[in-house]
Order: C-alpha cells, then structure tokens, then sequence
C-alpha cells in the first residue's frame, strides 16, 4: 500500500502535465465545434425548412446520412478519403493537419443535430408572431432577430444543452485518428511514455476532467434558463 | 371622396372559393362593424387588406391610391408590400403580443426598428398610447403578467403606434373572459371619439349595433347586406340577416 501511494506520487505530476496538455487539446476541439457548428446548424436548418423543395430535400438527405452513421466512421472518411482520392494530404502534417480533419468532421456532424433542434425551435414559434411582426411592416429577416430568435433560443436550450454535453464526451472519438486529446494522453501511460508504462489509472483519472468540465456547462446552462425565465411562451 | 374603397375582391384556398367578389368603401373616420357566421370569411377578407393574404382579383385603394389591383400582384416586391401594409393595422384576435418585450418595448419595436422618428420621440408617443389604453402602470410588465383583456388593449396601441389610416380588430374580444370584454370594447369606443377609422370583425351585436357608422353582413364569401347600423339592425331586408340576429338574440 504504502508503495503504491509511493508511486503514485512519483507519477502524478508527470501524468497531471500530460493530462492537461491532452485536456486543452480535448477544449480546443471542443469550443471550435461549437464556433462553427452553431451558425452552420442555422443555415442548415433553413436549408432544410426552405420552400424550394430540391434544397430542402437535398439537405434532408444530408441530415440524415450524417445523423444516421457513426461519427467515428465521419472522422476516419473525412480524415483518410481526401488522400485516397487525391493523393495528397490535404489537411496539413501531423497534430495540426488532424485537428483540422477532426474539427470538420465533428463540426459537420454537429451542426446536422443542432439544425434539427433549430428547426423545431423555430416551428414551435406560433405563426401568430409572425404575422404579428409582418402587419407592423417589419422584413423578414427583422422579424427573425428581432421576434422569432430569442423564443427560439428558449426552446432550444434544454436540447442544445444535451447535445453540448454530448460533445464534451464525444470529443474523445478523435483519438481514432490519433488526436492528441486527453484520452489519448492518459492511454499513452499504458503503452508507455515519460519513463512510465503500464499504469492504468492515468486513463481513469481523465473521467475526473469530463465530470468537471459537463458539471461546469451544466450550471452555465441552467443560469441561461433561468435567465430566459423572465417571460413565457 | 371615401378613405376607403375595396372593390370586386375575389379569394380562394386550394379549390374553395372563400371571398366571391366583396365591395365597400369607407369614409374616414367612419367604424364598420362586419358580421356574420362562423365561415363566412370575415378573417380572410381583414387579411386580405393587411396583405396577409393575396386576393386573385380585385382592388384596394386608399385615398385615391390604388395599394393593390389583383392584375399586377404577382409583381410586387417584399418591400412594395410593407410599404403598402403600413396604411393598415390589425388586431389579432389571440393578441399576438412579442413575449420577450416588455409593454413598452412592443408598442416602440416596430417604429423603432423602422426608425420611424426619433427614439425619444417613439418612447414618448407610446407611452402616450400606453396611457390611452389604460395601461400606464403596466408599462415595464411582460404580457405574461398580463389579462387578456390588458394585452389586448396593449396590442391595440402597438398597432396605433403606426398610425395606420385604418385599424382592423378581428374579433378582438372573442379570446376573452365575458368579464374583460367590457374594458377592450371601451377602449375601441374611445379610438372613435377620436376620429380613427376602424373596421371591427365581431360577435358582439351590442357594440356593433351602438359603435358602427356602417354594418356589413357576410355569408359565404358575400355580402349580404350592408347600410347603417339602423338600417342592418332595426330594418334587415334579407331573411338571412334576420335569422341571424334572432338566433343571436335568444
Ligand atoms: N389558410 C387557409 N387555407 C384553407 N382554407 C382556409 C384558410 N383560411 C380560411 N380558410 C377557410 O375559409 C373560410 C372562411 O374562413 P374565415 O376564417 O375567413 O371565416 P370567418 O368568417 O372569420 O369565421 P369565424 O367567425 O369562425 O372567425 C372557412 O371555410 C375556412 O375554413
Ligand atoms: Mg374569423
């Protein structure tokens, strides 16, 4: 026992270095997807309610293939099939080359969800407030910002929030491309790396950040509730 | 000269013919009372002058201007449209309130985001309209902190915050508790004392009857009849007209 917490000791600061360089690594993924995935989800989803029925159908079908496959399959197609095809490396060399491929691949993937969630969002405003605002002469685009958003935004937040979750821990799929995220980090000390190998509890230990990190967006998300509980629709 | 003058206005849904062919003219200042049973597209044609719906046929103009003839429809732009539906203002039968803003910031939204004057000046106007509607302590409430009856009449001065020259309430009481209705009809009543020119969709033969310059009866897409309140009221002509009000008065 007493040898036991001896090496852990020994271990911790090196393995906490590792973890946490691998953890800025897991945000950076992370708040790129959502910098990207939210405004793309919009546009998707007015793809997907447009009147112009080739568009609509056409970003259907692409909603649905990305949401029916596996991200993990996403990943390693946008990740290997550019060099397959056109026998070059598109998305650059190493770390960052992957970062990029795992930041398309998770911003597509997500933005194919949040689109869904918009969508309904935005149907479940009453048309009343629509045309509200269109006998006021207001444009369409005003009334978009300036009525329809903010209750949109209402609604979407207990499933955006889900969905955001989500992606804290789906994040950790982009080791599958070797992504240096804090999952990959923690296995690293399995294998062995900084003079240490064989040790499992570095992979446990990560289980400690996720926890953290959803525990702190959860709070964030509920004060958003609660700050959009001033009125009711 | 009327304010007012709808002519030959024609409208159907898919196959049904819902409007076959309405003409009135209105004289400003004026309140027309429209009535007539549930389906007789009373909605529609109030819709049709706030160009929430587009007629096939037919023409509204205002003031000598001719804002929409059925021929040349197809061609107007969003911007043509706005423009055009400013001369109007409706009043939803279910309020239709912006949640979001306070009952303030739904009166000065719509001028405000037109820039139709200066900042002060929109504040200043709403909360005067605020205050003809009786609602001045209510100023920084959310409507749902609101009755019915105080949201509708909130929703009436967001309308007049655009002076529109003529005002369209569609049935602007049947949403309300028996109890409310009173203080919204009062306030409508005030608006005629002060010269706006208002068309009324409504059950309430009481009001109609007291408040109107003009009735019009609708049936299936038709007027049936129409004249002053004496006339329509205490004079029918048709058997339609006759019924109808029999069976509303029991
Ligand atoms: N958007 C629409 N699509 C298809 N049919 C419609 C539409 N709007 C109205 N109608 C039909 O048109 C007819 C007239 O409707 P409208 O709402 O104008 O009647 P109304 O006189 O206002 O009735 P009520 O007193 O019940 O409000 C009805 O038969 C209705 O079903
Ligand atoms: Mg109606």
């Amino acid at each position: 026992m007493k040898e036991a917490i001896k090496i852990f000791t020994e271990q911790f600061p090196v393995v906490f270095s590792a973890l946490n360089i691998g953890f800025l690594q897991t945000l950076k993924l992370f708040f790129t997807t959502l910098l990207c995935a939210i405004p793309l989800g919009l546009i998707i989803s007015f793809g997907s309610m447009s009147k112009f029925k080739p568009l609509s159908a056409f970003t259907k079908v692409i909603v649905w293939i990305i949401r029916g496959s596996p991200l993990m399959i996403q990943l390693l197609i946008v990740y290997f099939f550019p060099g397959l095809v056109l026998h070059k490396n598109i998305w650059g060399m190493g770390e960052a080359g992957r970062f990029m491929a795992a930041t398309v691949a998770f911003t597509l993937n997500y933005a194919c969800y949040f689109s869904e969630i918009y969508r309904g969002g935005i149907q479940s405003v009453p048309v009343g407030q629509q045309e509200a605002g269109k006998v006021l002469g207001l444009s369409g685009t005003q009334i978009f910002f300036k009525i329809t958003l903010l209750q949109m935004i209402k609604r979407i937040v207990p499933p955006m929030s889900n969905e955001i979750i989500t992606l804290v821990k789906d994040t950790s799929l982009a080791r599958i491309i070797a992504l240096q995220e804090i999952i990959w980090a923690g296995q690293a000390f399995m294998k062995g790396s900084k003079g240490i190998s064989g040790a499992i509890w570095p992979l446990f230990f990560t289980g400690i950040y996720y926890l953290a990190f959803s525990g702190f967006l959860t709070v964030l998300f509920g004060k958003i509730e609660k700050k959009l509980d001033y009125f009711k629709n | 000269m009327a304010l007012l003058e709808v002519k030959n206005i024609h409208k159907k849904f898919g196959k049904t013919e819902v409007l076959r062919g309405i003409d009135f003219s209105l004289e400003k200042g004026e309140v027309l009372s429209i009535i007539g049973s549930s389906g007789s597209g009373k909605t529609t044609l109030l819709r049709c002058l706030n160009f929430l719906e587009t007629p096939e046929t037919g023409t509204i103009s205002v003031g000598n201007k001719v804002l929409f003839d059925g021929e040349s429809a197809k061609k107007l732009s969003d911007d043509e449209i706005r423009e055009k539906r400013l001369h109007f203002g409706l009043v939803f039968q279910s309020f239709n309130l912006f949640p979001q803003y306070s009952v303030l910031e739904n009166v000065t939204l719509a001028p405000a985001v037109l820039k139709k004057d200066t900042n002060e000046e929109i504040k200043k106007n709403a909360l005067e309209l605020i205050e003809r509607v009786g609602l001045s302590d209510k100023a920084n409430n959310y409507p749902c902190e609101l009755s019915g009856g105080q949201q509708q009449r909130v929703a009436i001065a967001r309308a007049l915050a655009l002076k529109p020259d003529i005002l369209c309430f569609d049935e602007p009481t049947s949403a309300l508790d028996p109890e409310l209705t009173g203080e919204v009809l009062n306030v409508i009543k005030s608006l005629k004392s002060s010269d706006s020119t208002m068309i009324v969709v409504t059950h309430e033969m009481e009001f109609a009857k007291n408040v109107s310059d003009k009735v019009i009866f609708m049936a299936d897409g038709v007027i049936i009849e129409q004249g002053t309140s004496e006339d329509v009221f205490d004079n029918p002509k048709s058997e339609r007209v006759k019924a109808f009000l029999s069976k509303i008065k029991k």
